[in-house]
């Protein structure tokens, strides 16, 4: 099957204005959509290879799409409205804990007023999006910030984001319900009466969530509000003289974010991890996200899938390949060599392709679309 | 009075261990005046320098050099590494990126940090390497005065001299000398410093070398207060923060800034720390810049910048 | 068909003055633009003209004078305010979005008149998606009639100067201003360019009725363009009147010519 848009005539601004205009890329697109819904989870649940164990499951697919997830929220901070973040493990870190404060009852006593907050546990689902609700909120507070500074100033706010919940939910035993250990567990995850164990529910759960706030994150992107934010990007001074408030973009663009970041931080925590600690949203948590999001290219959807699976991946193949080689690498030696290839991949690619990734993909495309006549 | 002479010590050694975020940050303003460049690789580079020199002076030691002559051949031999960081950052990163905006410029300094730290410690290891250049033990000071007296780190004494005469050294490098007043020059105006004939990546080369010599320093008294460890890196990150305070280009502003963020979080951590079971030192600097940028964006020293279109 | 001369004055700028530093960029400048009009300002570089501009859409704060908008007075405009109130702009040195394609630029302009919020964009359905349609049909128009078709999927990063100049003007006018603000939109433009340009820009004043205020530095083009011209030299207005009158000037020739005074 050849990849042509020829004969496809787009008659209507609602057929140009479609994410997929080109026939070829909505049957790939289906043809994904099936595999991931229908086919891992039929592999996976007969064990036929590759999901012969669940180690592709639980390694790598499962935390793929959890991190594409808050790659995307980084995205569309950093990558659309060119709001440096150096805070997301931080936000996923609100997320989680106060998704499981709410899962678990929140109870605040005002000892000298002599009443109380009580709030008994929630469902796990509201959990989850109301922890994605409260980092949208300590989003927009420290979005403020960025209303007065400029791009890099607020690489520093995002750090002080970072360092404050670090501490925060190490040091205050509230959010941990007083664990001794300071490590959490995450609730049963029960949806509607539907109890959700074994890896394959896990990963359908992942990827339903997924799957609807990517669409829903699209259709902002490709919306007024995404245009608005892509102008206060490339020059907000010209952006506020047609009329976009800053005020309004920025904020929007932090809270979607976050709240985007905090919902995948609950999944990864609830979903993922199962219990944790707060080293699992440090600052290496939010430099992964930024990287994954530099690498899969900076403004695109498409982009952060790319990039978390790159991320995923390097260290895996670092593992193998040399292993199978028969020459096998410390863990130590693999950090290191994951450091150096991640930190020159991006030097590279902000010079030469500060689109990352996606670009390159659809070079490719472009090209293919051609082929087989070069020009 | 004993109050107080707690509180002396306390102020003395935040005071003291801020001169050495001022001295970072200095290293750091001299990047961004020069270059634009917001680098986040400062802490990468303290942590490089330092496990180069440490690992050299124990491989000498080791082989039977006297102890002097190991630590002169391994300030001279981290000094070489980081003169060759320079070089290749400023080949292969920051040269081919000149005129972008500094959003990506800032991006690529994580990229390198990266790099610099994974490079670092797969070829000089990446355990905790104690350091004794200075001595590490106690005055005490005033005892006429307060019942105790007041205690005086010797290494903060160390560190605050080292610091404080880098600085004026500095200062005497950027008034006197024909490269410094070229780096003004590029500083305040990069077309204009590249039309009188001033080679620009000569300037880059020369700013980075003299970041990382004052990471360098940075190193020798961390180095020995810590061990040189990985963790260093946390601490030279908060240059970042004190500059925000001090203001992004004033080298005035650096000092000041370090010098009320290593004071401010000691006597935070003492007084306050332990009612909210302590710990406050990691993340004080950046909460206080934060509360800077609300009320002063353009820092304590920093002027007002006008945009234009 | 021109907008009848009313002579109603849409803006009025009052003893306007405006210092960086030392440099004092508009001494005392008094100024109008009546309803309807293309006016001109014009001057050598560095009189002042962008930063009366400037002045106007509230992105420069004056240090003394007042503004005039549709009726209201006031010290100083805000960007948003005047964007609100109907002020479109260009810019001498082009501020497009340069990530962004001819089209998502031109689209950016319509934000204020965008109505439907954040949840209703991001589930683009129904009314949502109705009100995107609408404005992009609104756009299309906006690249027919500045023959732009061919580009509008480019990113304006990728577009030769010319172009993207066009691109800008296309961006203000999605904004359907009453009040188009071009800071020398033939810059850099070859003959055939110029023309093009030139065409449009009575083209906007004519079928929409659009008032314009023109910074332009080729004498041909102004003379054939504007109703009333404005000179600036060293921020003091020095003439104003019909192109006729402003050539005879005196102190414009002199301004011109560079003879000291
Ligand atoms: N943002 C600014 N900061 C400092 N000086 C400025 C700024 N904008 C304009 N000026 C100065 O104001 C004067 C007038 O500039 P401008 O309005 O751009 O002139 P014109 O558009 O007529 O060429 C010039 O001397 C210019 O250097
Ligand atoms: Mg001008």
């Amino acid at each position: 099957m050849l990849y042509r848009e020829a004969g496809q005539f787009k008659t209507t601004y609602a057929e140009d204005m479609a994410i997929f205009p080109i026939r070829q890329d909505r049957i790939a697109l289906a043809i994904l959509l099936g595999i991931a819904f229908i086919g891992v989870p039929l592999l996976a649940t007969f064990h036929v290879w590759p999901f012969g164990s669940d180690y592709l499951l639980w390694a790598i697919l499962l935390p793929f799409l959890i991190l594409a997830l808050a790659a995307i929220g980084t995205n569309i901070l950093v990558g659309y409205c060119g709001q440096i973040s150096l805070g997301s493990g931080a936000f996923m870190a609100i997320g989680a804990y106060s998704a499981y404060k709410l899962a678990t009852g929140v109870h605040i006593p005002f000892a000298w007023l002599g009443f109380a907050i009580s709030i008994p546990p929630l469902p796990v689902l509201a959990s989850i999006l109301l922890g994605g609700l409260m980092a949208a909120g300590v989003g927009i507070l420290f979005g403020i910030p960025s209303l007065r500074i400029k791009g890099l100033y607020l690489a520093v706010a995002t750090l002080a984001a970072q360092f404050f919940f670090d501490w925060a939910f190490l040091r205050i035993p509230w959010f941990t319900n007083y664990a001794p250990s300071g490590s959490v567990n995450a609730p049963a995850l029960d949806f509607f009466g539907l109890v959700v164990r074994t890896p394959v529910e896990r990963y359908l759960l992942c990827l339903l969530f997924v799957t609807v706030m990517t669409v829903l994150a699209k259709n902002l992107v490709r919306s007024n509000l995404g245009r608005q934010w892509m102008a206060i990007r490339d020059m907000d001074i010209a952006a506020e003289l047609i009329g976009i408030r800053p005020l309004y973009a920025k904020l929007t663009a932090f809270a979607v974010s976050s709240f985007i970041v905090g919902v995948a931080g609950a999944l990864w925590a609830f979903v993922y991890l199962g219990s944790w600690e707060p080293l699992a949203f440090s600052i290496d948590r939010s430099l992964q996200l930024l990287f994954m999001v530099i690498i899969g290219g900076l403004g695109s959807i498409m982009g952060s899938f790319v990039g978390a699976a790159f991320i995923l991946i390097v260290p895996i193949m670092l593992n193998l390949v040399p292993t199978e080689l028969g020459v096998p690498l410390s863990t130590q030696t693999i950090t290191h060599l994951e450091f150096i290839i991640f930190g020159s991949l991006i030097c590279y690619l902000l010079i030469k392709e500060p689109h990352g990734f996606a670009r390159l993909i659809s070079i490719g495309k472009e090209k293919l679309r051609l082929w087989p006549f070069p020009y | 009075m004993v109050a107080l002479g707690q509180f002396l010590e306390v102020l003395i050694g935040g005071l003291m261990s801020g001169v050495l975020y001022s001295l970072v940050a200095l290293g750091f303003v001299l990047i961004f005046k020069a270059s634009g460049v917001f680098n986040y690789a400062q802490g990468a580079m303290v942590l490089l320098a330092g496990l180069a020199m440490v690992r050299t002076l124990d491989l000498l030691v080791a082989n039977g050099f006297p102890p002097w002559a190991a630590i002169v051949l391994g300030i001279g031999f981290a000094a070489v590494i980081m003169a060759a960081t320079a070089w290749l950052i400023e080949r292969f990163v920051i040269g081919p990126l000149v005129n972008q905006d500094g959003l990506t410029l800032f991006m690529s300094t994580i990229g390198v940090t990266f790099v610099i730290e994974g490079a670092a410690e797969m070829i000089f290891g990446s355990d905790v390497y104690p350091l004794r250049l200075f001595p590490t033990d106690a005055w005490f000071v005033l005892d006429g005065l307060f019942p105790g007296g007041i205690l005086i780190n010797k290494l903060d004494v160390w560190g605050a001299l080292i610091a404080g005469i880098l600085v004026a050294g500095l200062a005497i490098f950027f008034q006197r000398t024909k490269t410094g007043r070229a780096l003004r020059a590029v500083a305040d105006d990069h077309l204009a410093a590249h039309s009188v004939g001033i080679p620009i990546n000569w300037i880059w080369f020369v700013v980075w070398l003299v970041a990382g010599l004052v990471a360098l320093v940075a190193a020798t008294v961390w180095g020995t207060k810590l061990g040189v460890q990985f963790s260093i890196t946390f601490l030279a990150l908060k240059a970042l923060p004190v500059l925000i305070i001090g203001g992004l280009t004033s080298i005035p502003g650096a000092i000041a800034g370090g010098l009320i963020v290593g004071a401010g979080e000691k006597i935070a951590e003492v007084y306050l720390g332990p009612s909210v079971g302590g710990g406050i030192e990691y993340w004080f600097a950046y909460v206080l810049a934060l509360a800077v940028l609300l009320v002063r964006p353009q820092g304590l020293f920093g002027e007002r910048i006008i945009e234009r279109i | 068909m021109r907008a009848p001369d009313t002579n109603e004055i849409m803006l009025q700028v009052d003893g306007i003055a405006l210092a960086f530093g030392g440099v004092r960029a508009l001494r005392d400048v008094t100024f109008n633009i009546r309803r309807g009009e293309i006016r001109a300002i014009i001057g050598p570089n560095g009189a002042g003209k962008t930063s009366l501009l400037n002045v106007v859409n509230g992105f420069y704060h004056p240090n003394h004078g007042a503004i005039t908008f549709k009726g209201r007075t006031r010290a100083r405009m805000q960007p948003f305010e005047a964007a609100r109130g109907g002020i479109a702009r260009t810019f001498q040195n082009v501020a497009l979005f340069k990530g962004m394609s001819a089209l998502d630029n031109i689209m950016a302009g319509r934000t204020l008149k965008v109505r439907r919020g954040l949840l209703w964009q991001m589930l683009r359905y129904g009314p949502a998606l109705a009100e995107e349609r609408e404005h992009r049909h609104r756009v299309e128009e906006i690249i027919d009639f500045l023959e732009i078709e061919a580009i509008r999927k480019v990113p304006v990063g990728r577009l030769p100067y010319g172009l993207q100049k066009r691109v800008e003007l296309g961006r203000a006018l999605a904004m359907e201003p009453d009040l188009l603000l071009l800071d020398e939109p033939m810059a850099g433009m070859n003959l055939e360019e110029k023309e093009d340009m030139s065409r449009f820009i009575i083209d906007v004043n004519s079928h929409y009725g659009t008032t314009i205020a023109l910074i332009e530095h080729d004498m041909a083009v102004v003379m054939d363009l504007s109703d009333r011209v404005a000179v600036l030299d060293h921020g003091i207005k020095i003439a104003d009147g019909t192109p006729d009158e402003v050539k005879k000037s005196q102190a414009v020739i002199e301004a011109y010519l560079g003879v000291a005074h």
